[in-house]
């Protein structure tokens, strides 16, 4: 159990070179690694998305993929959106609209709605519920996250 | 006391943390030296332990040390768990050792727990431990627990019953004999677990330089954790400090002290290192107590005018193997089936059964929703024996404002009698039925039939005991740099404590929340606490937050009056200053006052005056306060797929005064949506060897945003007069009677067919079998 290897990869426009066991996961890799524990575990069984993050800019669980696999990419977790100190604007909507409880899954919905609305700037509520569908929260019912997200095309298509 | 902050729907202090990835979860916190321990559980339901060898785990490389029950401190060898609430009723009380002694009672049962230099390797151990079972007979059904001759679930035990209760008001024999009609029905109610995001954890950190023991733990309160600890380590008060950070979700388990708390601690006492246990997913669907089967036997009596003369029946509740909150989860389901309605009399027996099966402790409504759903029920039978609508006859039943104070007559689970504190359940009812305009719903279900469609509404009223006792305390601080803390036992699981407290708080000093912090969870910050559970934290912790923040801006206003020369009655709180009204210029500001409070050269305490600007307040409500609600949901049923679609559904909800509306409306949101799938698709299954078989989210469903509907919410404001905020509990509310509204909206749907539900949840293949049965019958 000790077949290790240099992971070469880029997390949140830092370039990090880790020698690594071949078992880790990219999630165990950005927490226990790079000490990026705003990616959370809440499944580790790909069911429930609380660990999702982004690889070269596509949504997925980092429960379920090896760090060696993200080899020479780019990812980008939670600890990424907000720039200079401020809140991205999905993060501003979902504080305004009360999108959390107890913020267990919200950094992984937002990569998953992150990407969401870059393909999707005009979304209708059951776009956003399709989308939202991989990603369990049993605190807020969804409908405060469906809220966000609307609000926040809305916002960029500078309505 | 100007009202600023109490009433407003103002941003969680709580959220950018959380949005940035800078919460702090159990499993975020790194202690240097940390250990990693895994648990090696029972595969089987019932067995007696033959022998366990440990000897190839232990040669694994980065294995630091395998413990088993033989292994563990004395005191953990001679003390089982301590039964937190012990009732006489409760006449077999079982509680299990740390580690399993000789004997396992459930699927899951820790049996041994691996001390790895990380959790992979913890992993591997754990497959290496060689337990040798010798199976038992297993009760995997709580009814054939009962049947005479039935295997034990625990070896030596002399019945499978844990308690026997009846809960009594008025004299049942009497209604029914003059009763001109009596109904029957036997209802099936399951309930999974409460499937928090965050699953549990614990870190326990043995000093074995100061001898004292600290535990971080996902918890609903560390306060009882520690008495836990207490009862099974001898160690002293001082020695012993608990600390929760931020949860990812609670709902009612979290609220438990478990065996594996106990065991890492005895894990670090051992190898004198920090020893971290997060629990896996599989390992929450065998091991964190759920809510599980309850059958209800009972019928009603009514008059000739469908008015209610008694209720009467047998609850036979699934306890699982062990009792650690005793009968708490049964009991509150018989004191809340008579809900809003006027029961005259009332005899419902529990019967709490052992099965092996992981405990059942309350989850989301603690058995609240189950006996809503029964009442319900019985509801929409009496409306249909009758051809009246169901609305009517809860009209004609229903408790009215001027009845109130109203007493239900039984006991509930604080020993205390059930007396609601006010409401008005006619209103709040009809404000639901108003909003989907309900009477022409009978338009709108035949224009429906004619295309195929088979549409249908349904009702749950619920009263709901929020704010129990005994206590919360809070302790309000202004520190010499002039910050205001609040300190509690509360300990949040996603409620907003950090905000809502801060809200009462902040209006005694007229300053803006951000200017308060709340520190919630930490043993070391105040003497005593309760936790957050049972929708009691906005009662008591926010009562206690008023009382203590109250005496504190008393004392600011003494002093400054003092050093200003005026009367106490002439300074006003404003924006971190205490000034003379109509006089801005002359002030002192908190920091100032704080210093002074603490006496300084050329400065006196007033005679008899403490120092420091400081007080705790611990509120002791005399009673629960009473919320309510309607839930009215409108479905459709796909009659060939069994699928069932929400249309519409409305919540009216009252919960007394509100600290803030944004965060009240997120829990009954929420809430609806854990009822949403109680309703439709939470199913634990175990087989007959009470083998749990659904342990993954792929088998085990949990509602998601695609089964969510949008929920409609109408608050109605009836201050509870038992508490100085007039505030009720909110967190539970919307659960309760949603699972009743939605199952009886499937039925009222499926009523042409012939089909008859008196059971939840409703899986899409039931709803089938449910119609092919009705068929049948009407072909017979």
């Amino acid at each position: 159990m000790t077949d290790t290897r240099t992971l070469s990869i880029t997390v949140n426009g830092t370039q990090y070179t880790r020698e690594i066991e071949t078992r880790r996961t990219l999630a165990d890799f950005l927490r226990l690694d790079l000490k990026l524990t705003g990616t959370h575990l809440g499944c580790e069984h790909g069911v429930c998305g609380a660990c999702t993050v982004r690889v070269e800019g596509q949504a997925v669980r980092s429960c379920l993929m090896l760090a060696v696999q993200a080899n020479g990419k780019s990812v980008a977790t939670v600890e990424g959106l907000a720039r200079d100190g401020n809140l991205s604007p999905l993060q501003n909507q979902f504080w305004e609209h009360h999108g959390l409880q107890c913020g267990f899954c919200t950094p992984g919905v937002l990569m998953t709605m992150e990407e969401f609305l870059e393909e999707n700037p005009n979304p209708t509520e059951a776009d956003v519920r399709d989308a939202l569908s991989g990603n369990i929260c049993r605190c807020t019912g969804y409908q405060s996250i469906v809220d966000a997200v609307l609000a926040t095309a809305a916002q960029a298509r500078g309505e | 006391m100007e009202m600023r902050s109490f009433g407003q729907s103002i941003k969680r202090k709580e959220d950018p943390a959380f949005l940035t990835g800078k919460g702090r979860y159990v499993d975020d916190i790194e202690l240097p030296n940390m250990a990693h321990a895994a648990f090696v559980r029972s595969p089987l339901a019932h067995a007696r332990i033959k022998s366990i060898d440990t000897s190839f785990a232990r040669q694994i490389k980065g294995v630091i040390d395998v413990i088993t029950y033989h292994e563990l401190p004395e005191s953990l060898r001679q003390r089982r768990l301590p039964l937190v609430v012990p009732v006489e009723s409760l006449t077999n009380p079982r509680l299990p050792f740390t580690l399993a002694r000789d004997e396992v009672c459930y699927v899951g049962e820790p049996i041994a727990i691996v001390v790895a230099e990380n959790r992979y390797i913890a992993e591997d151990a754990v497959a290496q431990v060689m337990v040798d079972l010798e199976p038992l007979d297993v009760i995997a059904d709580c009814r054939d627990g009962l049947k005479k001759g039935a295997p034990l679930a625990h070896v030596g035990a002399s019945s499978n019953v844990a308690a026997t209760m009846h809960s009594v008001s008025g004299d049942t024999d009497a209604a029914f004999a003059k009763a001109a009609h009596v109904f029957k029905e036997n209802i099936y109610l399951h309930r999974g677990g409460a499937f928090f995001m965050e699953c549990r954890g614990a870190i326990a950190h043995y000093d074995t330089f100061q001898d004292n023991l600290l535990v971080y733990v996902s918890s609903q309160g560390v306060h009882r954790l520690k008495r836990s600890f207490l009862e099974l380590f001898d160690m002293q008060d001082s020695k012993l400090r608990i600390v929760t950070p931020d949860v990812g979700g609670g709902f009612g388990p979290k609220g438990s002290y478990y065996v594996e708390y106990g065991a890492v601690a005895a894990a670090s006492m051992r190898v004198g290192r920090p020893v971290k246990w997060i629990e896996d997913r599989r390992e929450n669907f065998v091991a964190t107590h759920q809510e599980r089967d309850q059958y209800w036997d009972v019928e009603i009596a009514v008059d000739d005018d469908a008015k209610i003369l008694g209720v009467r029946g047998t609850l036979t509740h699934d306890n699982g193997a062990y009792t650690p909150w005793g009968i708490v989860l049964p009991w509150i389901s018989v004191a809340t089936v008579p809900g809003p309605y006027v029961i005259p009399a009332y005899n419902m027996t529990l019967v709490s059964v052992l099965t092996n099966k992981v405990p059942t402790t309350p989850v989301r409504g603690a058995g609240r929703p189950q006996a809503v759903f029964v009442m319900e029920r019985l509801m929409d039978r009496v409306a249909r024996e009758f051809d009246l609508d169901p609305a009517e006859v809860r009209r004609r039943n229903f408790i009215k404002p001027e009845q109130m104070p109203y007493n239900v007559g039984v006991i509930f689970r604080d020993g205390r009698p059930v007396v609601y504190d006010s409401g008005d359940y006619p209103a709040c009812q009809q404000t639901a039925l108003d909003a989907v305009d309900y009477e022409a719903f009978e338009t709108r279900r035949k224009a429906a039939l004619a295309e195929g469609r088979y549409i249908g509404i349904g009702i749950g009223n619920a009263v709901e005991a929020t704010g129990l006792g005994p206590y919360e305390g809070v302790t309000v601080r202004i520190g010499t740099n002039g910050n205001i803390t609040a300190y509690t036992g509360a300990t949040p699981q996603g409620q907003a404590h950090k905000t809502t407290l801060a809200q009462v708080v902040a209006d005694h000093f007229g300053v803006s929340i951000d200017d308060v912090t709340i520190e919630t969870g930490d043993t070391s910050t105040i003497s005593f606490g309760i936790g957050t559970f049972a929708s009691r934290t906005a009662v008591n912790a926010g009562s206690s937050a008023h009382m203590a923040a109250k005496a504190v801006s008393i004392k600011v206003r003494e002093i400054a009056a003092q050093l200003l020369e005026v009367e106490p009655d002439d300074i006003e709180l404003r924006d971190g200053l205490a000034r003379v009204k109509g006089a801005s210029n002359r002030s002192k500001t908190l920091r100032e006052l704080a210093v002074y409070s603490l006496g300084k050269p050329g400065f006196s305490l007033a005679e008899g005056m403490a120092p420091g600007l400081e007080n705790t307040a611990y509120f002791t409500p005399s009673q629960s306060s009473y919320a309510n609600g309607t839930c009215l949901a409108e479905v459709e049923v796909d009659i060939e797929t069994g699928r069932v679609r929400i249309t519409r559904l409305v919540m009216s909800h009252d919960c007394g005064r509100v600290i803030n509306p944004m965060v009240v409306n997120g829990q009954v949101i929420g809430g609806v949506a854990h009822g949403v799938g109680n309703a439709l698709f939470e199913r634990m299954v175990h087989d007959d060897q009470a083998q749990p078989l659904s342990t993954n989210f792929g088998e085990y469903l949990l509602p998601l945003a695609a089964d969510v509907p949008r929920v409609e919410i109408h608050h109605q404001e009836t201050p509870s007069p038992y508490n100085p905020l007039g505030v009720k509990g909110a967190g539970e509310g919307g659960t309760i009677p949603t699972i009743a509204a939605i199952v009886n909206a499937v039925a009222d749907a499926l009523r042409p067919l012939g089909v008859h539900i008196a059971e939840a949840p409703l899986s899409p293949q039931r709803i089938i079998e449910l119609i092919e049965e009705a068929k049948a019958r009407s072909a017979a």
